[in-house]
């Protein structure tokens, strides 16, 4: 607010905006210099889901518009709902298994001292660094139906082999299995940077209170790393719906479509079925209700950093 | 840059009309490329040295005609073919010949040339399409694509002809001989279902049971098409009429049950590189495959190769039907040339270029023409001699795809989603009754109406 020298407050005049001085606003500056990537995530992202949303909404061969004649079609099968429960205990055990593996991890990391320490958090992102269908593979030879490495040892140890991919029990543990092995790495790293960020003081004082090591947890670790676990958590639980390479790999679907998750579903009913319209309502199927949450989820981040 | 030979505004003007008189003057002479460029998309043979062969034709008929030809080759592994073919029917563009597996050729007739010239030269010369070339590469009476020599095959039993002969006194030589053998006519009538499950019970008692899959993979579903169709058991008519409540559902379906009690536990989970390890390893003793595996077997472990005798499928009720998975080539509607692409598949489709393609395969390509089962490279292949001999369907072998004889767009979606294997999946491995694997089986068919 401008003072006169009299002291009495100028009403605010605004300077006429010209080419000149709009070019050079900061903010102009940055939205041409993220225009590229804005660019490339509509050509790559953008486009491809409005496509697929059209695609939804044809008929089998694609010539006629059926609105969301495919979504009431697939709400009629059981193989649909079933392929939606098994996605949600994909998703929803893998995230939880990798969420508590990488807390429990983090922590342990995080002891070691700052020496050692670099060594261990190389060794712990191993899986996370390959990519996933190459790591999926050597699963693959070590649940393999007849070569399994595990049955080979278990029968020489006196246990029974396990048919791991051919008994629908087995065969989800074992997709599920994989997606936490290469998954619980990067809630690792994450949790550790958030708890290097943990003021020891806080620890200090709670110890000279007296606070052990679950309350420490519970009332400042927990607490100070919520957003971050929110975060984690969020863009897991869509990564991991979305999952195909490891279920593909694994099992591709089965046995008796067992351990199809969506994306291999949509996959087997578009691509290997001739029926496109199909498979991208499957893929869609879980957009609104993953997009419903994250605005939550965000919502109760953004309410927390204001809060701060 | 130097500045002291400055390129002006006169010197451009000079220059471009010169350029311009030189090209628009020149005499026409007819460059190496004159008939243009053809870009091919063929599928990439799993048999080494396949493909060079195939390239090699390719580069005569181009040096013939003048084409400037570019090939891919184009995996199947994780679908990478059929993937390309969708993506490229999306885009309308990409190659100009492109190879279809089985299915996809029907699938794409819409945006395929129609190649009724091209068979109708090639069928007068190589003899008629076996009935499921006809059914998947002809809609509404036109043929859409060619059927292609590379990839096509069937998937009879390839058996151990010791292990046979030990467990269950099986004699396969005897009965299906090399070239000049004398066939044993009397052991052939008796090549049924039944005897099937009686040998592969000896075997599974000896300790080296029969290797035949039920997953949801290609050799797991084209076997049991086969079972299915012997059995008369189909799902769907020609029609479009469910018709999977049979009693020759309900039979092949006991019939399945008995024989999954000899098949290795793990059988569900099979894709389609388990049933030839297991035959590799020395562990199986028959699986139903085309040649590849006895391939591998012959460079990994000679043994078991030397003792492998490929042979037809057994009989049921309605016939003996070899398992087949046709490829084909097409001709993109978007192609900028047609004549030079419809000139190349006449060329391959000729009974030199055939039996090149076979002889560099080992044998594992089956022409698409019943006239082309007579090359010397399947009596010639060993070890043994004549291991491949009977592998080209003959005499009273029907080739059959699993879904038939339904309507393709229903067909398809009965081989793509497994359902004959999850049938008796569920009836066997599911603990479930037959009665409900066939109603299960029903309301799927339902869902695969849709158009």
């Amino acid at each position: 607010m401008a003072e006169t020298m009299s002291g009495a407050v100028a009403p605010q005049t605004r300077r006429p905006m010209t080419m000149k001085r709009f070019v050079r606003r900061r903010s102009t500056i940055a939205f041409f210099m993220a225009l590229p990537l804005i660019l490339l995530i509509a050509l790559l992202v953008v486009y491809p889901a409005f496509f697929s949303m059209y695609l939804a909404t044809l008929n089998k061969s694609m010539e006629r518009f059926v609105g969301l004649g495919n979504f009431e079609f697939l709400f009629k099968r059981d193989t649909f709902w079933m392929v939606v429960k098994q996605s949600c205990i994909f998703a929803v055990s893998a995230v939880f298994f990798k969420a508590l593996i990488g807390f429990v991890l983090a922590h342990f990391v995080h002891t070691i001292p700052a020496k050692g320490q670099r060594k261990w958090r190389g060794m712990l992102l191993v899986p996370w660094v390959i990519p996933p269908a190459m790591s999926t593979l050597g699963w693959f030879w070590l649940f393999d139906p007849t070569y399994s490495a595990f049955n080979w040892i278990f029968v020489r140890i006196g246990i029974d082999p396990v048919n791991w991919l051919g008994e629908p029990f087995w065969a989800r543990f074992s997709v599920i299995l994989v997606n936490i092995w290469y998954g619980a790495p990067f809630f690792l790293i994450m949790y550790l940077a958030a708890l290097k960020s943990v003021p020891d003081q806080l620890f200090e004082a709670a110890s000279i209170d007296g606070a052990n090591w679950w309350q420490k947890i519970w009332y400042i670790t927990l607490p100070m790393m919520r957003n971050i676990i929110s975060i984690t958590v969020l863009f897991s639980l869509i990564v991991t719906f979305a999952n195909f390479d490891i279920v593909r790999i694994l099992t591709s679907g089965g046995p008796v479509d067992q351990t199809h998750v969506f994306a291999t579903w949509a996959f087997n009913l578009g691509i290997q079925g001739n029926d496109i319209p199909l498979g991208a309502s499957v893929s869609l199927f879980m957009f609104p209700i993953l997009g419903i949450a994250a605005i939550f989820i965000l919502r109760g981040v953004n309410k927390r950093g204001n809060e701060a | 840059m130097t500045a002291g030979k400055s390129f002006n505004r006169r010197r451009f003007i000079t220059t471009t009309a010169v350029a311009s008189a030189a090209t628009l003057g020149a005499p026409y002479i007819r460059t190496a490329h004159a008939a243009g460029s053809l870009s091919v998309g063929f599928w990439d043979h799993w048999v080494p040295g396949a493909n060079d062969t195939l390239t090699k034709l390719c580069n005569e008929w181009a040096a013939k005609e003048k084409v400037d030809i570019k090939i891919d080759y184009i995996t199947s592994q994780g679908s990478k073919l059929q993937l390309t073919a969708v993506a490229e029917a999306q885009a309308k563009s990409g190659h100009d010949i492109i190879q279809l597996a089985s299915w996809d050729a029907p699938n794409n007739a819409k945006n395929l040339v129609p190649v009724d010239d091209i068979m109708k030269a090639a069928i007068a010369k190589n003899g008629e399409a076996p009935p499921v070339v006809d059914y998947l590469g002809k809609v509404d009476g036109h043929w859409v694509a060619v059927p292609g020599t590379n990839g096509s095959q069937v998937k009879v039993p390839c058996g151990r002809i010791d292990l046979l002969q030990k467990y269950a006194g099986l004699d396969v030589v005897k009965m299906y001989p090399g070239q000049g053998g004398k066939p044993d006519t009397a052991m052939q009538d008796q090549w049924t279902w039944e005897t099937f499950l009686s040998v592969a019970e000896k075997c599974f008692k000896g300790g080296n049971p029969f290797g035949l899959g039920l997953g949801q993979t290609t050799d797991s579903v084209d076997w049991v098409g086969a079972l299915f169709h012997a059995f008369g058991a189909d799902l769907v008519d020609a029609k479009g009429n469910i018709v999977v409540k049979s009693d020759a559902t309900k039979q092949v379906l006991e019939y399945a049950q008995r024989l999954v009690k000899v098949l290795p536990p793990d059988v569900f989970a099979w894709d389609d590189a388990s049933n030839n390890k297991y035959l590799i390893s020395g562990q199986g003793s028959l699986i139903m495959n085309p040649p590849s595996a006895w391939a591998v077997a012959k460079r990994d472990n000679i043994k078991v190769a030397e003792q492998c005798w490929t042979f037809p499928a057994p009989k049921g009720a309605k016939g003996r039907f070899a398992p087949g998975l046709p490829y084909f080539w097409g001709i993109w509607k978007w192609s900028k040339n047609v004549s030079a692409a419809k000139s190349l598949l006449t060329y391959l489709s000729q009974r030199s270029s055939v039996e090149q393609m076979v002889a560099a395969s080992g044998g594992y390509d089956i022409p698409g023409f019943s006239g082309l089962r007579d090359f010397k490279t399947w009596a010639e292949t060993a070890p043994p001699v004549g291991t491949v001999f009977n592998y080209p369907p003959r005499a009273d072998q029907i080739v059959s795809m699993a879904g038939t004889p339904a309507p393709v767009r229903i067909a398809q979606q009965i081989y793509t989603q497994a359902t004959m294997t999850k049938m008796i999946a569920k009836c066997t491995q599911g603990g479930e009754s037959i009665d409900k694997a066939i109603a299960w089986a029903a309301s799927e068919c339902e869902g695969f109406m849709r158009t």
